[in-house]
């Protein structure tokens, strides 16, 4: 038996438009709560993985007992008991169905209700192949046979371990080890699915890929992990999308993105955050802890972060580009908006370590109600790097006079031919242009909306078509009730 | 029988804690233009943000009504949809907005609030050609963000083509002709024209006599120290171009 039940847990009487937060009930499928070795096995064994990954799970795991959670970032939280969480939620369903019509159809109908149809004669008419992640499995993922044909592998990282081990002991951890940080250790020990994008040698993936997160069950952490790699010459556009049910406690999100790219290869990666952000109150909402990296490894590579975040409680994240192949290329585009009680520190590191290597940064912060918000970022020339290029430009726009937002550009050149540039702003949506809008009939709100929009614009132009639109509703909803 | 559009009536107002607009009346009916001349600092531009509602502009006592309902208790963007308009001074830049989409939220705000369809894309971009072609405005103009980078005349002819879009029954002109050369002025003044009617009206206010010339007010109405001083039709623009605004200034300090 299961019913799905539509009302969010928290009746939210403050009138929030968090519409994704409902909670699917459905059994489910948990690890006991707490953090230990035995939690490790149990996930392995749930997992059937092979000894190899057991054990780098169990090395990752003594060495981020001796991390200390980093304090660096300007972001004010509860501190997080690790003993209280569960580290893993499945929904029970058979172990892994074979096809579309063996999964379980209220998670079809969770993931059709949050706009994701996982039918693949529905699923935008081919253009977009999809992996849901529910929890910490991966429940389905569409169009794998006609992908198949051209040699793309895509499919949850689990399965990738068991069919394609070859390919995840090469290159698991070798964008982000273990050793990395606090969070992509913990990761690294207990992280449970996430998706593997395999794209062979001259292949220009025929659809975009897209990997949809949900995290449901209460007191779960969600640690996904997805690879990519980018064979030579091969192209993959790639988006990410995520939302929570509204849950009065706060959830934990740390997950870790690896992308390996070759020469020649291109990946354009896409996400669209949109996570439970708390309430009006800051109750609630989840903490997005993520790391995310891309290695241009081959001559000629290039990785393009796009990223629209406007969910979360806290959010710390900064997708980087490792530029090791001569003349690799690597872009960062960021819409960050923060209302109410909202904290972000975001932003990416750029490392030119190949010759004529370069990076371009367009960071946009939106902070709205009491929010704060900072932009950090890092560009690093190293000595061998002749003729590396960047150019950052960091805007930042205030609605209201409670919030703050803040910029932190670190660059360390070590190479004397180097050319970087970086621009800053902040501004106010200002009275003058409100009046102008209001003038013409347009109300404040839709004013608020097409002013933010147009600051963005830079950015929103970079993301897929479809995916656009999702997101400039989605900033319309973000900033719903921050004027007037 | 005359149907008045705008009446005002012992209008004050203030900014922050400077009375500005003291006593002012004046009826304008449907089909009429009226010109308001002024000296700098007379509180003309303060009169045309009053009327638009804009925050920050105070009215401390008197009486608006627009087509017989009271203006001063609508919103901004209520009196813009009822059909209130401000060619602006000095138009603000809004980076990163295409002219197109401004131009499409304004359009069908007011439609909306006249309880029209929405205008769909192919018959918008339809009008926006049109009403381009008539005041030398390029298509390549249309996609530029709102007036960034816009040069003076290019910004008054974007207010006018606003104006020549949304229609509205009453216009008011502050200092329209402010950073035109003459070909310009000659467009914007020749789009404004094409607007009259003898359902809508307009308010010119103006500095100097030169725009009256394009646009020609049937009536004229000296404005100094917060109030109209001397009305007169607009022979009176003519007169003043003469002996200056000295004496009118002298007369009320």
């Amino acid at each position: 038996m299961s019913t799905e039940t539509e009302k969010p847990e928290i009746i939210d009487e403050s009138g929030d438009k968090y519409k994704y937060g409902f909670v699917t009930d459905i059994a489910s499928d948990s690890a006991p709560m707490g953090l230990n070795e035995d939690i490790i096995r149990f996930i392995s064994a749930k997992k059937g993985e092979p000894d190899w990954l057991l054990e780098w799970r169990l090395q990752a795991f003594r060495f981020w007992q001796k991390l200390e959670e980093p304090t660096w970032a300007k972001l004010h939280y509860d501190k997080i008991d690790y003993q209280s969480l569960h580290y893993y939620a499945a929904p029970k369903q058979k172990v892994s169905p074979k096809s579309l019509d063996e999964v379980d159809p209220e998670l079809l109908a969770t993931y059709e209700k949050l706009g994701i149809p996982l039918k693949e004669q529905e699923a935008l008419a081919g253009v977009v192949a999809v992996d849901a992640v529910f929890d910490s499995v991966s429940v389905a993922t569409t169009y794998r046979a006609k992908l198949a044909e051209q040699g793309i592998i895509f499919c949850s990282i689990s399965e990738a371990v068991k069919h394609h081990p070859d390919l995840v002991r090469q290159y698991l951890g070798s964008v982000v080890p273990y050793t990395d940080n606090f969070f992509a250790c913990l990761n690294s020990a207990v992280f449970t699915d996430g998706s593997f994008v395999y794209i062979p040698k001259g292949v220009r993936c025929p659809m975009e890929l897209s990997t949809y997160f949900r995290i449901n069950a209460k007191n779960t952490g969600q640690f996904e992990r997805t690879l990519i790699i980018a064979d030579e010459g091969s192209y993959v556009s790639y988006l990410e999308g995520c939302t929570a049910p509204q849950r009065d406690e706060n959830q934990l999100h740390a997950a870790i993105v690896e992308i390996v790219i070759l020469k020649d290869a291109e990946v354009k990666y896409s996400t669209v955050q949109n996570w439970y952000p708390g309430d009006k109150d800051g109750k609630g909402g989840v903490y997005n802890f993520v790391t995310k990296r891309a290695a241009c490894r081959g001559a000629n590579s290039k990785v393009s972060w796009t990223q629209v975040e406007t969910g979360s409680a806290v959010t710390w994240k900064y997708p980087s580009c490792i530029l090791q192949g001569d003349n690799s290329v690597g872009e960062f585009y960021s819409v960050a908006i923060t209302n109410n009680l909202q904290q972000a520190d975001t932003g990416t590191k750029m490392l030119h370590i190949g010759k004529n290597t370069t990076s371009k940064i367009i960071s946009k912060g939106i902070s709205a109600g009491r929010s704060n918000q900072t932009y950090r970022g890092l560009v690093k020339v190293s000595p061998h790097a002749s003729g590396a290029r960047n150019y950052s430009q960091c805007d930042s726009l205030l609605i209201g006079a409670s919030c703050g937002s803040h910029t932190v550009p670190y660059v360390e050149n070590r190479n004397k031919t180097a050319r970087l540039e970086h621009e800053a702003t902040t501004s106010k949506i200002s009275d003058e242009q409100l009046f102008y809008c209001r003038q013409r009939g347009i109300g404040e709100e839709e004013a608020v909306s097409l002013i933010v929009n147009g600051f963005c614009k830079e950015v929103m132009q970079h993301l897929p078509l479809e995916f656009a639109i999702e997101a400039a509703k989605l900033i319309n909803i973000s900033l719903e009730g921050s004027v007037g | 029988m005359k149907t008045p559009l705008l009446e005002i009536e012992d209008l004050c107002a203030r900014v922050q804690d400077k009375e500005i607009i003291k006593g002012f009346n004046l009826t304008i009916n449907a089909g009429e233009v009226h010109a308001i001349m002024g000296p700098n600092g007379a509180g003309k531009s303060t009169l045309s943000y009053v009327l638009c509602g804009k925050p920050g502009y105070e009215v401390t006592s008197g009486k608006v009504r627009f087509k017989g309902q009271d203006l001063l208790s609508m919103s901004v963007e209520e009196r813009a949809r009822e059909g209130l308009f401000l060619i602006m001074q000095y138009p603000v830049e809004i980076p990163g907005v295409p002219v197109t989409t401004f131009l499409k939220h304004a359009i069908n705000a007011v439609r909306k609030h006249r309880q029209e369809p929405e205008l769909d894309t192919p018959s918008f971009l339809k009008l926006i050609r049109e009403e381009s072609k008539k005041l030398g405005i390029s298509a390549d103009m249309l996609k530029r963000p709102v007036n960034v980078g816009f040069s003076g005349g290019e910004k008054k002819r974007l207010e006018t083509l606003q104006l020549s879009i949304l229609k509205p029954s009453f216009a008011i002109l502050d200092e329209a002709d402010s950073g035109l050369d003459i070909d310009a002025l000659k467009v914007v003044a020749d789009g404004v024209n094409a607007e009259r009617s003898d359902s809508n009206a307009m308010l010119v206010i103006t500095h100097y006599q030169r725009l009256l010339n394009y646009i020609v007010p049937d009536f004229v109405h000296i404005f100094a120290d917060g109030h109209i001083v001397q009305s007169g039709g607009k022979e009176l623009a003519l007169e003043l171009e003469e002996s200056g605004y000295a004496r009118f200034v002298k007369e009320n300090n």
